[in-house]
């Protein structure tokens, strides 16, 4: 009954002041025809309306359906854990509650005759889980893998695809709060203000030194290494500083390009012959690793600044250490490494023209909930058999 | 102009700890005659005469009524940045001096480290960069968070050209921007489209970022205080770009404390530095920086230019574009 009307997943909704964050809602496909308006916790109440089958919400859902699922079981979902250093965290595991059975590793591993055939799906949380050939073979009737977060560079796509089993990410909740990090750190390293704030504390300063100076970010030029959301997200914001663009893609995007008034390059040397800063917004794919090498650090200009918010195996890291040793650029700022958290012994970390956040790209309370919120809609519409609004296909 | 001498001009040295720097004492000897305070002192007979504009740098030289009753000819004194609060106005004025100020040079470097401080402590980065490097980091927690900038509430208190140009950043970042000003600015409203608010409790109220763009007045003296910290939500982050006296640095002590907000970041204090014992250094809820609203290599040159050009404006009794007049 359901199937013969056409849902779309994905709708532009009005925001209200106080709204949440997404610019598209995700919409459950069970009450997408009733046009609600959205409310900060929306997707809490209109998943509550579901499952619940007296509430008031239950007029979206038929009366079989309803009472179908009060009969059934929630489908369950594998998570490491919940809480601790790895596991999901308390808050996130609470929404999931209302949606899947929660399996945790440890459950898992200490009954895995009967759970085995509960699992349909596996939320992947910082990269926890590990996806492997085992753990695929050990689950008959998993159909997904939510992932939290846009990158999926730690998921094996073709091993999981061969198993019949989608994948899925959070593009749309990862883009502002990845774009902000940039700027912060752009802004940061620009304006040295790590370093500030040290001198600021230290028991040594007697007085502020008058020839202590950064560099300009209003009208300088910056050049964005991958246009997609987030690197058009950046630009927007560059925008406002009176900065001139640059950008170098696999596609050109003019549409985006006029709406920030960037400029294409379709070489990306001159892109980096060009730039005051440096900004790399790809994905981590066989053809972006190591895309910044010692080639192209060489071509940058020795005032520039280097600012990494994609993975750390974008960036050839011997080739960077040499690089900010020898003054080859200015500075690095960079929200990811390889690995994280990067040995303690290691060269990058003894720099003193470079600064290195935890990857803490999507690191907001707000973030946080929204790829949560992001994953189970795309996990349930793959158990749903409805359209997913971010599947990943390998390549 | 060959065969006259130059203007002279008094700064407090070349260089050193608190002196003009190189770069910019080359600038200025194209159209002056530099004179420091040494060579000043060491034959004020002579050079009293010469001195017909002093280049106050970084708050240096001190202008106080004997220099100036020491210095016949002096016409004007141009300033390095935008605050003149280390000024006595009224007292420069009765000698019939000028004072000139640069707000053009400062308004978008300042307005940038606004943005800078915003978003670094929104987003904890000075403590993240100590985890990233501390020999003690095994692993980067999960539970980690900071608060999202992007559609949060900012509010501005002072809404002038710096002001103006933080709303229009900040606008980039989908941010609801409330501002409280003496004045009503329709005009800058619409451009960035932001909310006026008459009182500034309402500001408070309703914003998550509190950011302080006014400059040092009797009127703006502590205008932040235990009253409005309070207002405050206790998740919002108060930021400071404007003067160190501007906050009631006690009451800001007492509230990061007790967190009656979440956060601080500052780019000024009174005094500056703060002395090494002073409890704002050992608070983990705020961000200092020294004072570098203007230090970048371009602003520091800019505004050396545009003092040089509001300067030589009064001596060649020309029509002057930044001169600050006392209340």
């Amino acid at each position: 009954m359901l199937r013969s009307k056409a849902f779309s997943l994905l709708k532009p909704i009005p925001l209200m002041s106080g709204q949440s964050n997404l610019a598209y809602k995700f919409i459950h496909p069970a009450i997408a025809s009733h046009r609600h308006c959205c409310h900060r916790r929306s997707v809490d109440y209109r998943q509550r309306n579901k499952t619940h089958p007296g509430s008031a919400g239950g007029r979206t859902i038929s009366a079989l359906q309803t009472k179908v699922m009060a009969e059934e079981e929630l489908p369950g979902v594998l998570i490491l854990d919940i809480g601790g250093t790895h596991g999901v965290l308390e808050n996130l595991a609470a929404l999931m509650k209302k949606h899947f059975r929660l399996i945790t590793m440890k459950e898992f591993l200490e009954n895995k005759k009967e759970m085995s055939k509960k699992i349909q799906s596996i939320f992947v949380f910082e990269c926890r889980p590990t996806i492997d050939r085992e753990l695929l073979e050990s689950l008959p009737n998993l159909k997904v893998i939510g992932n939290s977060g846009v990158g999926v560079d730690h998921l094996d796509l073709k091993m999981i695809s061969s198993f019949g089993v989608k994948v899925t990410n959070t593009p749309h909740a990862v883009a502002d709060p990845t774009a902000d990090i940039g700027m912060a750190l752009m802004l940061a390293s620009a304006r040295r203000l790590v370093e500030g704030c040290q001198i600021a504390v230290s028991p040594d300063t007697k007085y502020f030194a008058v020839d202590w100076l950064g560099v300009e970010v209003t009208r300088a030029t910056l050049g964005i290494i991958g246009m997609g959301s987030i690197g058009y997200r950046v630009a927007r914001r560059a925008r406002a500083f009176d900065m001139r663009i640059l950008y170098h893609n696999r596609n050109r995007r003019k549409e985006e390009e006029e709406a920030v008034g960037a400029r294409y390059c379709e070489k990306m040397e001159d892109l980096l012959q060009q730039s005051d800063f440096v900004m790399l917004v790809v994905n981590l794919t066989p053809e972006t690793h190591k895309l910044i090498g010692k080639k192209e650090l060489g071509l940058m200009k020795p005032t520039a600044t280097l600012i990494n918010i994609s993975r750390g195996a974008v960036i050839d890291q011997d080739a960077l250490v040499e690089a900010l040793q020898n003054k080859v650029i200015r500075a690095a700022a960079l929200d990811v490494t390889y690995p994280e958290p990067l040995p303690r012994d290691h060269p990058l970390l003894k720099l003193n023209n470079i600064i290195i956040t935890p990857h803490i790209g999507t690191a907001t309370v707000q973030a946080i909930r929204m790829m949560a919120e992001e994953a189970i809609t795309n996990m349930l519409a793959v158990l749903n058999g409805q359209p997913i609004p971010s599947e990943v296909f390998p390549k």
